[in-house]
């Protein structure tokens, strides 16, 4: 849509000043935006990036030691705990909230009366931020006082659920938050899949004699496959990013029994005065992320512009 | 002074052409249709006419003054989209005035403009309605308001009743040419639909692929096609196009009309042009209209006697469209209504060679 | 949002009752489940302290009282200083609504420019702001720690504004952009025959058309900076800090006989905010979330 301007004045074709501003418009006032992207985002990754390769400690250094930094946090048992921790959560985390999710959602296709109101209520857990997750959570499963009190108040008095307190069992209870939280999100995601499905299809399927169950296992739930994708990248994504939920929840303990990357990150940068590992760190966890996002970003724009867009 | 001139207008697109040089003198008062299949660059002409669309070559000229590098708001023009295009969120009088306030025209002059401009399309009971709140065919003639406060040089249109149905459309057809009689200003119109051009133009651009096939009257076009594109696109049903040979018959000419070792049909010409004589002895693609097809033995001088077997017959009410085997070739025929025919039949009929169209098979052009 | 299209299950017709059954059964406690934590916050934030250790997290009060939220309010430990926190709620209030703000005007006229005022090379700046939206922030807190310092806005809650529209513009005007993507062009057109150039166009044309899609991004915005605590704990200290931060101080440093009333009631103090955004919003709630996450 670019045309050259000028006055109304004559044969006189060659653009003016005004013209051309015009024209320049747009792209700058793009501009601001695209210069804030590369230097903080991009720019930004470079440095930390440079800031991982450099001695420093608690300030920046600029003299470069190659890799050491990373072999040093490789060397961490802190940090090959928040590894495995983020294998354990990941893992349980993306299934249960995509299990969750698709039951919620296929529980909700079905014509309920309160689908509003029910909705509204699976999917109010994103609405609120990670540390009121954390402390509602945190106190819900309070050894002494939470849930364990109560069922031993219902009579069940054997039942022991100190698992925010137990080493091997902390990152457990950040599975059991997350997934309380996300879970809302993925279902909504389905529940748009859903009703995206062409309905002929599924009467089609019903007058060959397929049953309700056969129907959602062998023609719906393979529909939404990139519904599954979607779910997948983003709550990969948000698994790996998770910081606010572990701090609030368990701080990382007891100890660093649950600890995750992102906290290992944080207390590495500001509090143990190691801006090299935690700058490498941080690095690491961008490359996990972009492994995950870019493949499924660059998929997702093609096919947009496939199905001409 | 013709009021638009396209002078070796080109449009290129990187290495690919879409437009490959048009030129057409549109004279003041003019309702130039450009008609053609999607893809043959008539909304990229109107856009570049308009402003919307650089000019890769070539001149656009309107009222003598060229515009390649004017703005579309300084070129005096005035355009109807096909989606209408007005502004969601004003009463039909502020669309109507927006353009208005923009050159900052004084609010009663805008009034006195948008009052006048309603009356003639009786819109002004509907001045303070949104767009939403307007019927498909009101939001048309608000549209044409628009164009009309502006008091253009031209008036272009980008296929505008593509959006409403059949009815309306045809009702809506009827609006804009009582508009154009009424006040006689020039209109450059594009449609895909080859009815609405004969119906409302004065003269026709058919184009495909970026090139001007024909420029010529409603008539012109329909009785003289350029070449065989033209005569299968203008008209409906479209010209029968058949294979034919010229065969010297006598002093003059014969069409004869064969499939593979069917029987032969052989039709004597009337006296043609020296052109045509030309290609005694060989083969050629002969026009006929299926209107020229009628029932009954031949009357008029160039009529001849027209042996065929019906096929399938389609009664539309106004007709019985008739496709006829002559020769062995596929020919549709327009037939009297009230007239039975079934599969199978031998009617009498003729055909009024006069109408004949005769293309060089090769060329694909008409031959004089 | 329910369509009136048959269900497979209708289609099936018998069987019909119990798997109904079956089914509001399962969706009504699941429900609860879900529920449980807002209402075990809310009813632990209105008992007095005894009746916690006496009582369990579902036990009503005997006593409501609604000392616990004042507590919270105004004499909470926050750190070192105990005047609750009403500060660090106005705090949030600030940085967020001046982030939101600016952060959707920037974002309607980035997709304004990317869909109507196409370049070369536009999609490809696009994509490159896309990306940024799903960076994870670890990577570029240390870089932003210096330049904060270095701008004179380290600790402030200008510099927490500052840092969430940097980071909130690739969400704004992902939005912006695929909004206005179905905008028609040819309204656009209409407008530049009129005379209108780019920001009357924009003003005039675009903005007011925009309903929707500027509660989507102002809820989206709202949530996540105002539910934000990396940020806030990476560069806010003591006064500028918001209210997520000020909450997990509030609960994790407290030493001796934990008043857990007053920190439920400090939690619902953070929480009620976006949670009455969401109840008012629901719907654009869903659409910034669809919006950002299924096509990009």
């Amino acid at each position: 849509m670019a045309t050259t301007y000028t006055d109304a004045r004559g044969y006189d074709d060659a653009p003016s000043a005004r013209a051309r501003f015009q024209e320049l418009l747009p792209k700058l006032v793009l501009a601001p935006s695209v210069v804030i992207t590369l230097v903080f985002v991009y720019g930004f990754i470079i440095w930390t990036t440079y800031l991982s390769f450099t001695k420093s400690r608690g300030y920046p250094v600029h003299e470069l030691v190659g890799f050491l930094n990373y072999t040093r946090v490789w060397a961490q048992p802190r940090w090959i705990v928040a590894i495995h921790n983020l294998a354990i959560f990941g893992i349980l985390y993306i299934f249960i909230c995509l299990f969750l999710g698709l039951l919620l959602a296929i529980l909700l296709d079905q014509r309920i009366r309160q689908e509003g109101t029910l909705r509204a209520i699976f999917l109010y857990p994103m609405a609120l931020s990670f540390i009121v997750t954390g402390t509602a959570w945190k106190w819900m499963l309070n050894p002494g006082l939470g849930i364990e009190k109560l069922v031993h108040d219902w009579g069940w008095t054997n039942f022991k659920f100190d698992w925010i307190v137990n080493e091997d069992m902390a990152i457990y209870t950040v599975v059991i938050a997350g997934v309380w939280q996300a879970s809302g999100f993925v279902m909504a995601m389905f529940l748009a899949g859903l009703r995206g499905i062409d309905q002929d299809i599924i009467k089609a399927a019903s007058i060959d004699g397929a049953t309700l169950p056969k129907i959602y296992w062998r023609i719906i739930i393979p529909q939404l496959r990139p519904v599954f994708v979607s779910a997948l990248a983003i709550l990969a994504h948000l698994a790996i990013k998770s910081y606010d939920l572990v701090v609030a929840l368990t701080g990382g303990g007891p100890g660093y029994a649950s600890d995750l990357p992102s906290l290992f990150m944080y207390a590495n940068t500001f509090t143990r005065n190691q801006l090299g590992m935690g700058a490498a760190s941080a690095v690491m966890m961008l490359l996990t992320v972009a492994a995950i996002m870019v493949p499924y970003l660059y998929s997702e724009v093609r096919q947009s512009s496939r199905s001409g867009r | 002074m013709a009021s638009l001139e396209i002078k070796g207008v080109k449009k290129r697109f990187g290495t690919l052409e879409i437009l490959k040089g048009i030129d057409i003198a549109v004279e003041a008062g003019e309702f130039l249709v450009l008609v053609g299949p999607s893809g043959c660059g008539k909304s990229t002409l109107l856009n570049m006419i308009a402003g919307l669309d650089t000019v890769s070559d070539g001149d656009l000229v309107i009222g003598g003054r060229r515009v390649n590098n004017l703005h579309p708001s300084q070129r005096d023009i005035a355009m109807v989209f096909q989606s209408y295009a007005l502004y969601p969120n004003m009463t039909v009088g502020e669309n109507m005035a927006f353009g208005m306030e923009m050159r900052k025209v004084p609010k009663a002059e805008r009034d006195a403009a948008v009052r006048d401009v309603s009356k003639i399309l009786q819109l002004d009971h509907l001045l303070d309605r949104r767009p939403s709140q307007l019927s498909g065919g009101q939001r048309q003639r608000v549209a044409m308001g628009r164009a009309l406060v502006r008091k253009p040089k031209i008036f272009l249109f980008d296929e505008p009743l593509s959006n409403l149905d059949a009815q309306l459309r045809v009702d809506m057809r009827t609006e804009i040419k009582k508009l154009h009689l009424r006040l006689g200003v020039t209109i450059v119109y594009v449609t895909h639909d080859q009815i609405e051009a004969m119906t409302l133009a004065t003269r026709i651009a058919v184009m495909k692929a970026g090139v001007m096939q024909q420029l010529g009257t409603p008539a012109e076009v329909y009785n003289r096609p350029a070449n065989t594109f033209v005569a299968g696109f203008m008209g409906s049903p479209r010209m029968n196009l058949v294979p034919a040979k010229l065969q010297r018959n006598g002093d003059g000419l014969a069409l004869e009309i064969q499939l593979d070792d069917r029987p032969k049909v052989a039709l004597p010409l009337p006296p043609q042009p020296e052109a045509i004589r030309a290609y005694a002895g060989k083969e050629i693609i002969a026009g006929i209209r299926a209107e020229d097809i009628a029932h009954g033995p031949p009357e008029g001088p160039a009529h001849r006697s027209l042996e065929a077997v019906v096929e399938v017959t389609e009664p539309t009410g106004a007709d019985i469209l008739t496709i006829l085997t002559v020769g062995g070739q596929e020919l549709t025929a327009r037939l009297d209504p009230d007239i039975e025919v079934r599969p199978g039949d031998k009617p009498v009929l003729h055909v009024d060679l006069a109408k004949l169209v005769c293309f060089d098979p090769k060329t694909e052009q008409r031959i004089a | 949002m329910a369509t009136d299209w048959e269900t497979p299950q209708m289609a099936q017709g018998s069987g019909f009752a119990w798997s109904r059954l079956v089914i509001y059964g399962l969706l009504g406690f699941l429900a609860l489940v879900y529920l449980l934590p807002l209402v075990v916050m809310l009813l632990t934030s209105f008992k007095p302290l005894p009746e916690i250790y006496a009582g369990n997290i579902l036990s009503l009060p005997k006593e409501w009282t609604i000392a616990p939220w004042i507590d919270a309010w105004e004499r909470a430990c926050v750190g070192l200083s105990c005047n609750g926190i009403k500060g660090y709620f106005w705090n949030s209030t600030k940085m967020t609504v001046l982030a939101v703000t600016l952060s959707t005007l920037i974002g309607l006229l980035n997709g304004y420019v990317l869909t109507k005022w196409k370049f070369k090379g536009a999609d490809l700046l696009f994509g490159l702001m896309l990306f940024s939206c799903f960076i994870p922030f670890q990577i570029v807190l240390i870089p932003m720690a210096t330049v904060l310092g270095k701008m004179g806005i380290a600790s402030s809650t200008t510099g927490l504004v500052f840092v969430h529209v940097v980071y909130g513009l690739c969400f704004t005007t992902l939005y912006a952009r695929n909004y206005y993507m179905a905008f028609p062009d040819e309204l656009i057109k209409a407008a530049m025959i009129d005379g209108a150039h780019f920001f009357k166009i924009f003003w005039r044309i675009l903005l007011p058309s925009s309903g929707p899609i500027i509660v989507v991004a102002v809820i989206w915005q709202f949530t996540n900076i105002w539910n934000d605590f990396l940020f806030g704990a990476s560069f806010s200290t003591g006064e500028s800090a918001p209210m997520t931060v000020a909450l997990n101080n509030v609960v994790n440093t407290s030493t001796g006989e934990r008043p857990y009333n007053v920190h439920m009631a400090a939690a619902m103090f953070a929480a009620l905010p976006t949670l009455l955004v969401y109840i008012f919003g629901g719907r654009y709630f869903v659409r910034g979330l669809m919006a950002g996450s299924v096509k990009g």
